[in-house]
């Protein structure tokens, strides 16, 4: 993998942490990162139209991506409880990207999810729903950045 | 060795009443010997959330099926894994799952495919287990392992492939998928784009029935009455009927396979799991669009010989 060494601190930790455990604690990781995906701030709780929903996910899941002044992303996602798969993959894009310039989070590789040691324990057809978030969430980065350029 | 058979009343007017047990039933049979229950879920982590006490988890994608074939485990890593599990050839075992048993009901079906004799579904599954408030636990069990025979699947009883439904074309087919598939408005289920195919649309003469029509909102089975009422009345099913059921790769039409088989009594009903992402992918498979069945034809030919 030749993109994998630019990969902005954060996300490298969060891989890293994966890539260290065996097949069957890397879904106990996954289940913490559902657990710890943060409620939405106030100011969005009553704005379900602001949110994008990922068809790509087997379960609803929405997300809205915000490009603040100085360029910092922050990713926001809702997912309900009962699909802890789908929340895991938002909290882990929630924690691996916010904060990132929306030029670091446009230069992560599309494969990103792939790399995170899962694919055996959670089946390539259930990553899929993190790549097409990954990919939502730069598009809206794109967006943003058109409108405010 | 089997345990007890669940009489409750609402399961006697069904074919096969032994296929089904109650969340009351199963409080009270759990860490009984002889009785293995497994949870299969469509969302990997729902078990690691909590589950019932005693139960072990089967994952219908890591476990069941084959990692490189698209086909199924053969009977060695089918013995191996349900050895695992502390499931003998002999075991009672009570499958139950997230949405309406869906994935449930796929395992169920395979384990039907090994001949395992004693397999029952929790009516109701996960989540009516959950919404009367029954206890959950995280503690994975940890079985000791048993001896599982090893045992040749048969793929020809309960299962079709691609050439068995074209032979089978004259004979009643359903396809369980949401509407919209099946007129081919799209060709996956809503929030499901990553299982496609080609072409969209239905395998012609197929009635159309969304599997969840089976079931109530509390996640049970609906009463015999109300199934005859879809499936012999709406879809026109007759007795002695021999029906092939899918959908997109076999899991939603394994339910149905289950009402129609074990709820109805009908013989010989089988899934086709190549289903619609093999069958709208295939060259020269014909398809019907729009709302009507269509009939079934042998595949046209445009092109001169």
């Amino acid at each position: 993998m030749t993109t994998t060494a630019e990969l902005p601190e954060q996300l490298a930790e969060i891989r890293d942490d994966f890539l260290a455990l065996e097949q069957r604690d890397r879904l106990q990781l996954l289940l913490e990162f559902s657990n710890e995906l943060p409620e939405l701030p106030e100011r969005y709780q009553d704005h379900p139209d602001l949110f994008e929903r990922v068809e790509e996910c087997q379960s609803p899941v929405f997300l809205f991506v915000e490009v603040d002044d100085a360029g910092a992303v922050q990713l926001y996602a809702t997912a309900p409880a009962e699909s802890p798969t789908t929340r895991g993959f938002a909290s882990i894009l929630a924690q691996g990207l916010s904060g990132l310039s929306a030029e670091q989070v446009l230069a992560v590789p599309d494969d990103f999810p792939q790399t995170l040691g899962l694919t055996q324990a959670v089946s390539p057809l259930r990553i899929r729903g993190m790549t097409g978030m990954l990919g939502r969430t730069k598009r809206q980065i794109r967006a943003r950045l058109a409108l405010a350029g | 060795m089997p345990v007890d058979n669940d009489t409750a009343s609402k399961f006697a007017e069904y074919a096969h009443p032994e296929r089904l047990v109650s969340t009351e039933w199963l409080a009270a049979h759990l860490g009984e010997p002889g009785l293995v229950v497994v949870e299969s879920d469509e969302d990997i982590l729902l078990y690691e959330m909590g589950h019932i006490p005693t139960a072990v988890k089967i994952d219908w994608h890591t476990d069941l099926n084959d990692h490189v074939l698209r086909d199924f485990v053969q009977g060695k890593e089918f013995a191996r894994l349900l050895g695992e599990k502390g499931i003998s050839r002999d075991s009672t075992v009570v499958l139950y799952g997230d949405k309406n048993n869906w994935w449930a009901a796929y395992a169920l079906w395979i384990f039907s495919l090994f001949g395992h004799e004693d397999v029952r579904l929790l009516d109701g599954g996960r989540d009516l287990w959950i919404a009367e408030g029954r206890e959950l636990t995280t503690e994975a069990p940890a079985p000791a392992s048993v001896e599982y025979p090893v045992v040749e699947r048969d793929d020809a009883t309960l299962r079709a492939f691609k050439e068995d439904v074209l032979s089978h074309f004259g004979n009643p087919l359903i396809d369980v998928r949401s509407v919209e598939e099946y007129t081919g408005e799209r060709t996956e289920i809503p929030g499901y784009p990553s299982e496609g195919a080609l072409r969209a649309g239905h395998i012609p003469s197929a009635a159309s029935v969304p599997w969840a029509r089976a079931a109530a909102p509390d996640a049970t089975f609906k009463s015999r009455a109300e199934l005859e009422a879809i499936y012999q009345g709406e879809a026109g099913l007759a007795e002695g009927d021999d029906v092939i059921t899918y959908c997109r790769i076999g899991e939603r039409s394994s339910h149905t396979w289950f009402v129609l088989t074990h709820l109805l009594g009908f013989e010989g009903v089988r899934n086709y799991d190549g289903s619609w992402t093999e069958w709208g992918s295939a060259v020269r498979a014909p398809i019907a669009q729009g709302a009507e069945p269509g009939s079934a034809t042998a595949p046209h030919t445009s092109v001169a010989k």
